[in-house]
């Protein structure tokens, strides 16, 4: 019969749809591997010192990734910092506070945030954002705070706050959306109670809707994180590109990405190329336990909140 | 519990909803600001040359991003022959055969993780697999970043398409005595075909406006590509060098290319939420 023998194809088919689904563990391990033996160069001069050295000199060639790291890690934390209580007031406004419609619309709007390319935010921080913080912002920041290391320094623009709340913008609707999802699943049975016991909206947010969603929320940042540790593009147009470490954030400074993204192609000599890799592989590892972390949080949560 | 005011909560509610009210707003103005900054900046510099003409020297008049537009079509277009097939198959196999087991929850796991991973990685990874080997920086090892960026964003949202269709469909086709792989193509997949293309539409949409992963494996030129076999001109990489530029004409170009990104990638995502929006409001 036709249909037995069109049958026949069914376990290469099978076989075809599990290869597809190899592929991508495939890819994963062999990014791991290729970033991991393309450093082994740097791996075995620096060793453990190439994570705090703070040198970057071609011609000596002595690289460590200290100033990358502390830039990243510092760009990030600006970026958290503001992004998440933004997030956190935008999703209650878009759940407790907004006629269905408005919410819609608004929450539509701040979805588009994240569909704007990397490149565009660059373009737009380095011709107009950057001006303006350096016109307005940061000279208002030294007179209130000029006492503090952080705001120090001439106004540039570029440079670690500038890239910082940049990176906020970026990561916004990403914490925003799941801590939406999240706040709309707490049982409306729950709330009522509270409303009907006559509290106001703000003190169910507070008592009843965050708690309740709390754990969602922490998956959501660590979700959030690992995107902007790992942005590249937007963060390398305005963070102005100096290994060096400085306390002031009106500093020119650089991330691991943005490192990677200007030098990749002028790296000649080998031991160069090969620490920009190592560069890469302590990206990749950081960005992976972030995922990683993220995913069995976000996971064990929905399990406990009755969502599979 | 301490006793609070009425008033004094009244207040703490009425200052929540003004600062909440407030955060939308600034949320929706950063928005604005963008997007009226790059259709301003951005329709200034389009005109019939922008769109025709291959880059021209600094100093020169004239010249347009053409050879850049028709780079990204071919490195994009390679990257959907690529990726999106191996996604698609991918998908069905997170479906249809890994639902519950072991390997399935890995490959779903994985997955998410290199949806996660930063795309700069994805170019280094290319360019140590194919730039070193090849010896020179090429079209092909741009389109392939590009499609390992696209794949696992395809697969998560074929799976989730595909689990969306009742299994009631799957089943009387398989009770007919349809083979396997005649249910999927021909049952399921058409089933699915909206929520299929609006994945895929997304997923091109989001690799178009990528310019990191093609910094050290497309790189840039300033010619009309003949081969995908060598340094091929790209939007991206284009206003990533013309922004860095001293030059204001070439700025400027950045700026209209910066418009044409922005344009396609928010068209499409527009088009395929509204599209979406609009079936599942009828």
């Amino acid at each position: 019969m036709q249909l037995q023998r069109q049958r026949n194809f069914d376990p290469a088919f099978r076989w075809l749809a599990t290869g597809c689904g190899l592929i991508i563990v495939a890819l994963a391990a062999g990014i791991f591997w290729e970033l991991y033996s393309g450093s082994e160069l740097s791996r075995h001069k620096f060793g453990f010192g190439f994570l705090v050295s703070q040198s970057w000199n071609p011609v000596t060639e002595q690289f460590g990734a200290a100033s990358s790291i502390f830039g990243s890690l510092v760009s990030t934390a600006i970026a958290m910092a503001i992004a998440v209580p933004l997030s956190l007031i935008i999703a209650l406004f878009l759940v407790e506070l907004a006629p269905p419609r408005v919410s819609r619309v608004v929450g539509g709007a701040i979805e588009l945030l994240a569909s704007i390319p990397s490149i565009i935010y660059g373009m737009w921080g380095l011709f107009v954002f950057a001006p303006f913080m350096a016109d307005h912002v940061q000279p208002l920041l030294a007179k209130v705070g000029g006492g503090l290391p952080f705001f120090k320094g001439p106004p540039m623009g570029i440079g670690m706050l500038t890239a910082g709340i940049i990176l906020a913008l970026m990561v916004l609707p990403f914490i925003t959306s799941v801590t939406r999802d999240i706040f709309t699943m707490v049982p409306a049975v729950v709330k009522e109670s509270a409303y009907g016991m006559g509290s106001t909206t703000w003190e169910v947010s507070r008592k009843v809707t965050i708690p309740y969603g709390i754990q969602g929320i922490v998956g959501a940042c660590f979700l959030g994180l690992g995107r902007a540790i790992g942005e590249t593009m937007a963060v390398t147009f305005v963070i102005g590109n100096r290994h060096e470490i400085s306390a002031s954030l009106f500093a020119a400074a650089n991330s691991i990405a943005s490192t990677l993204a200007n030098e990749f192609t002028e790296a000649s000599e080998d031991i160069y190329l090969s620490s920009l890799v190592e560069l890469g592989l302590v990206l990749f590892a950081v960005t992976f336990l972030l995922q990683l972390a993220a995913q069995l949080w976000l996971k064990r949560t929905k399990r406990k909140m009755g969502v599979a | 519990m301490r006793e609070r005011s009425l008033a004094a909560r009244r207040f703490s509610d009425l200052l929540f909803r003004i600062l909440a009210s407030l955060a939308a707003l600034i949320g929706i103005a950063f928005l604005v600001w963008i997007l009226s900054v790059v259709l301003s900046r951005g329709i200034q510099a389009i005109n019939w040359d922008f769109f025709t003409q291959r880059p021209a020297p600094p100093g020169m008049e004239g010249g347009g991003v053409g050879s850049a537009i028709y780079g990204t079509l071919l490195m994009t277009g390679l990257a959907v022959l690529i990726g999106v097939p191996t996604g698609l198959l991918g998908g069905v196999f997170l479906a249809e055969f890994g639902q519950n087991t072991r390997l399935g929850e890995g490959v779903r796991f994985t997955c998410n993780l290199l949806m996660g991973t930063p795309t700069i990685i994805v170019g280094v990874f290319v360019y140590i697999i194919m730039v070193v080997p090849m010896k020179n920086f090429s079209g092909y090892a741009g389109a392939v970043a590009l499609a390992i960026i696209m794949l696992p964003v395809v697969t998560r949202t074929t799976e989730d398409m595909l689990s969306l269709v009742p299994s009631a469909l799957r089943e009387s086709a398989l009770a007919l005595g349809a083979p396997r792989w005649k249910v999927t193509l021909g049952v399921l997949f058409p089933a699915a075909k909206n929520g299929l293309i609006t994945g895929i539409l997304l997923a091109v949409a989001r690799v178009t406006g990528e310019s990191a992963p093609l910094l050290f494996t497309a790189l840039n030129s300033p010619y009309w590509p003949t081969t995908l076999n060598e340094p091929i001109s790209n939007l991206t990489v284009t206003i990533f060098n013309y922004a860095m530029s001293p030059y204001p004409d070439w700025q400027a170009m950045a700026w209209g290319a910066s418009f044409l990104i922005t344009a396609g990638v928010l068209g499409a995502t527009v088009f395929t939420r509204g599209l979406l929006w609009f079936r599942s409001n009828r």
